[in-house]
């Protein structure tokens, strides 16, 4: 049963009592710790359109207001980063017709996101783009920029999608930063020096923000698909049967419920790792 | 005392009082949350019993042909328990498995004497350890492989740099400082919570990762519905 539905009138009744019983069951929760960063790897959004005999596109078009309703949820709970994964390199292997699909909605995404009375400006949520934006069509990387600008200036939370990304990618990436790095700030060429964990590190697109403490993985796989895996050593891994878009309040409310029992393992591990 | 100081006082007591309920509402849900694992706990015993005697048809006959490497996670505290370890990777070898790693984030070599033990004597079972050093560390070592190879250089051949940076040089820098092993196309953790401890990041992009509990408790039945459950997914990669 989902406690929110996200295509729900926020005007009716119902709904607001919903959202009553929501925050009452959050207060309880923010007895115990609440973690500071939760990834979601959205899997599920052209599966959903298929099981309601939907067009594809508007299985992403749910799956985009489900994001917006868990990142609501995250920042009412006390979660200050929220990590998206929106698009991978390995999604530009599907067909033409569906990428360009996908990159018209982001693009129009982006654009209502960056407008004044989007939740992000309400909310106070800095955007980041994650990603080798390079391989994006010259007008989406702009949107994409033209987001992470205006929205640099706020600090209440920060939601960073990842488009255009994988891990490897994402390290092979910082890799050729740090060496650029150091080989510009080298002034004895003849000196011997090397990249250290530090200097690959901070070129890491996800470095502005801390090690997610949670990902969740939606449609009930078991693998990260080349997500976050340099940032997840100590994360706790959950994977709910639901498809994104039916994931709802009840599925984070299990997934911070299962870190509260486990973050003193997990505290001792992100300090041995 | 006057009637401000009164309602003021009464307000701290509410206040107090309701924080003592929603606390004791925090500790509820969490007894209700250990009840429902327990419950968990005991259908997956039961489960574990009748695959491990035989009486669930479906996980009588694995199709092991897909799973070419498998990799286990375990407790560094846990790596000292020989005789476990041995246990499951005999079961492993009864079930099929051919090559498997052993992951634990210190990289105790638990079975330095067991050398002479049959399991690993088994020509057709391949064992590999790894580490946390066979990580994140290990990407450092290649890093500088390919800063070497960018160091060198010269101003006029700097169009070559893309070349150098790819992941099929990472993989091949990786190689190059003994750090690189297959991907595991499944990854069983044995501890407490589902999370990797920091399995070597180039090798885990497309793995399935399954949850097994902790060693302590670890199950016959459950290693054969697990690896039964792999072969079952299909994996589109992106497409």
């Amino acid at each position: 049963m989902m406690l929110i539905d996200h295509m729900e009138n926020e005007d009716s009744i119902t709904f607001r009592g919903r959202r009553f019983i929501a925050k009452c069951i959050f207060n309880v929760l923010r007895i115990g710790p609440i973690p500071n960063h939760i990834a979601f790897i959205m899997d599920g959004n052209r599966r959903f359109a298929k099981k309601r005999n939907m067009a594809e596109g508007v299985g992403h078009e749910v799956g985009f207001q489900t994001l917006k309703s868990m990142i609501v949820f995250c920042l009412e709970l006390g979660v200050k980063c929220v990590t998206a994964y929106a698009f991978s390199i390995d999604n530009f292997r599907r067909k033409p017709e569906e990428v360009q699909k996908l990159m018209d909605l982001m693009m129009e995404k982006m654009k209502h996101l960056t407008e004044r009375e989007s939740f992000v400006h309400q909310k106070q949520v800095r955007i980041h783009i994650a990603g080798n934006l390079e391989l994006l069509n010259p007008p989406l990387r702009d949107a994409a920029k033209r987001l992470m600008e205006v929205t640099a200036g706020y600090s209440k939370a920060v939601l960073t999608i990842c488009i255009a990304y994988t891990s490897s990618n994402e390290i092979v990436h910082a890799v050729r930063e740090s060496c650029e790095e150091k080989r510009n700030s080298i002034e004895d060429q003849t000196k011997d020096v090397s990249l250290d964990l530090v200097d690959i590190e901070k070129h890491m697109y996800m470095a502005i923000v801390p090690d997610p403490e949670i990902v969740i993985r939606t449609s009930g796989e078991n693998r990260l698909s080349n997500f976050l895996l340099w940032q997840s050593c100590s994360s706790q891994l959950v994977s709910t049967a639901a498809l994104w878009p039916e994931i709802g309040f009840w599925h984070l409310v299990c997934a911070v419920l299962d870190f509260q029992r486990n973050h003193i393992y997990l505290g001792k591990k992100k300090k041995q790792i | 005392m006057n009637f401000k100081e009164e309602v003021q006082l009464l307000h701290g007591c509410i206040g107090q009082v309701g924080n003592l309920v929603v606390k004791l509402l925090w500790h509820l849900q969490h007894v209700m949350v250990s009840l429902w694992y327990f419950g968990i706990g005991m259908a997956d015993s039961l489960e574990s019993y009748c695959i491990s005697k035989g009486l669930l048809r479906r996980y009588k006959s694995l199709h092991i042909g897909r799973l070419r490497y498998l990799a286990i996670v375990v407790e560094s505290e846990d790596a000292h328990q020989t005789a476990k370890i041995i246990e499951l990777l005999e079961w492993l070898a009864a079930v099929g498995v051919k090559q498997v790693c052993l992951y634990d984030t210190e990289g105790k070599n638990f079975l330095e004497s067991h050398e002479n033990d049959i399991l690993l004597d088994q020509k057709n079972f391949t064992l590999e350890f790894a580490s946390f050093s066979d990580g994140k560390e290990a990407v450092v070592k290649a890093a500088n492989v390919l800063f070497m190879k960018y160091f060198k250089l010269s101003a006029s051949c700097r169009n070559q740099e893309d070349q150098i940076f790819t992941e099929a040089q990472m993989t091949e820098a990786l190689k190059a400082v003994g750090c690189i092993g297959l991907e595991p196309d499944l990854l069983l953790v044995y501890g407490p919570v589902r999370c990797h401890l920091g399995f070597p990041p180039w090798r885990l992009r497309y793995t399935e990762i399954i949850h097994m509990g902790p060693l302590k408790f670890m199950r016959y039945g459950s290693l054969r519905k697990a690896i039964y459950k792999f072969t079952m997914v299909r994996q589109n990669y992106g497409k």
